[in-house]
């Protein structure tokens, strides 16, 4: 079919692209149908692989912390911009209109924010229509009938919103209606099996793509998601910044009370983090033995100090025996902690 | 092939004089990406750009952006602890369809 392009020019999609499967299929179809495409990859502060690669542990696997938007475009043949989703996103993932996840994952709120983000950059950058690739019936909350229709009248842009894999469960969009797109040559996709996917990926030699099963998305993890909800429920929205999402993703998390969080660190590559993260307030660490460093949130009293130091002393090397000294620092005041590690029954009842 | 993250090789050395500096170091990906294509949206075609960079797996994500949008990665080379990439302006149409044409 010949594309009845609006007078001399060619048409132009703007989409979606999270380097999965689905968005680079959606992306080479409308390539194959002679379509210029622009992708879009929002960067949220959630994405696993950017976490992995801030933490640089020197076993990580490097496909494991690659940009995949980027790898997509580059494989693909087309420009990715890179979009900073900042303080707004933040804003409505702790506020979202319509709710949570299972975790905390805001999933329509999500996509009402990416998409609203492609129209805008259309409308600014030139473009006919937005893309995505969504799959009907794929994720029980973002991606069933309603919520598609959703999705795409509170965008502002309904009729100019393509889903190329569903497409022919939908009704037609203008693009269609006009020409621009032969609809035959969408496809009709439904559903959590990914075996049309997969056929697709070996027709088209697609085959560097992360596994679909694995999600990259903190928000939508369980264990992110109690410290979140633990957040949400002990902290003053308007005082909530990306650096305190940033360290939900690191580190050991107890409740002690209701003031008072301690962050302890797993690992020699979360110490570095830490060491690196400017932050105000207390923290700890085992004296002259290997020890993690404890981050604590609110003024903890003297008792409440000695708590912390006897769970830091627990995960440090010293950890079998009955004292350990530890050093607890805030500004410029300094004070030694002698303390018996606390034990694992004890530890139970505060962890998040 | 289950590469380490220090595995990441850096190409060979390369000399080429740069018309612009870009200095990302410390800051976590994306942003040096974002900054780079912020930068090189502001110079002008055939001009070069060097990135700083401590963070190793930008040689992987900075060949693909530069695929991606059209521009040239003339290599890096390391220096200490920091990484220097040198990426050469292009100019082409904004989307270059790879499998356009074919109806």
């Amino acid at each position: 079919m010949t594309i009845q392009a609006p007078p001399g020019r060619r048409i132009k999609a703007v989409g979606l692209i999270s380097g999965g499967l689905d968005s680079t299929l959606a992306a080479r179809l409308l390539l194959e149908l002679g379509i210029d495409v622009v992708g879009l990859h929002y960067s949220t502060g959630f994405c696993m692989n950017d976490h992995r690669r801030a933490m640089a542990r020197p076993d990580e696997e490097p496909r494991r912390m690659r940009n995949e938007g980027l790898r997509a475009g580059a494989d693909l043949g087309i420009p990715v911009e890179i979009l900073d989703a900042g303080e707004e996103y933040l804003k409505m993932v702790l506020n979202p209109k319509h709710g949570y996840g299972k975790r905390a994952n805001p999933c329509i709120d999500c996509r009402l924010f990416m998409i609203h983000g492609a129209a805008e950059y259309m409308r600014e950058h030139g473009g006919d229509f937005v893309f995505t690739g969504e799959v009907l019936g794929q994720r029980p909350m973002s991606q069933h009938m309603q919520a598609l229709r959703t999705i795409e009248r509170e965008c502002g842009i309904e009729g100019y919103l393509v889903r190329p894999l569903s497409a022919r469960h939908l009704p037609p969009t203008r693009p269609e209606e006009l020409g621009w797109i032969d609809r035959d040559r969408l496809l009709g996709i439904s559903g959590r099996s990914r075996k049309e996917q997969l056929d697709l990926s070996a027709r088209w030699g697609i085959a560097d793509f992360p596994q679909p099963s694995g999600g990259c998305c903190f928000l939508a993890d369980e264990n992110f998601a109690k410290r979140f909800h633990d957040m949400k429920e002990h902290t003053a929205l308007e005082r909530i910044r990306r650096e305190e999402m940033i360290l939900l993703k690191i580190g050991r998390h107890f409740r002690l009370s209701q003031e008072i969080k301690i962050i302890v660190a797993r690992d020699e590559a979360e110490n570095r983090f830490l060491s690196r993260f400017e932050r105000p307030g207390w923290r700890f660490e085992a004296v002259d033995c290997g020890s993690p460093i404890t981050l604590a949130d609110g003024e903890p009293d003297t008792d409440m100090r000695r708590l912390i130091a006897s769970i830091t002393a627990r995960y440090s090397d010293r950890r079998a025996e009955p004292l350990v000294e530890v050093a607890a620092r805030n500004g410029d005041r300094e004070e030694r902690i002698v303390v018996p590690p606390v034990t694992d029954q004890s530890l139970a009842a505060w962890r998040i | 092939m289950n590469r380490r993250h220090d595995d990441i090789p850096v190409p060979a050395p390369v000399q080429v004089h740069a018309d612009r500096r870009l200095d990302t170091v410390g800051l976590y990906c994306p942003v040096p990406i974002i900054r780079t294509s912020e930068t090189v949206s502001r110079m002008s075609p055939g001009e070069v750009l060097e990135v700083l960079s401590d963070d190793r797996v930008i040689l992987i994500d900075m060949p693909a952006w530069c695929r991606s949008m059209g521009h040239g990665y003339l290599g890096a080379r390391q220096e200490g602890g920091e990484l220097h990439l040198y990426v050469r302006k292009q100019e082409r149409p904004v989307s270059t369809p790879a499998v356009a044409g074919k109806d």
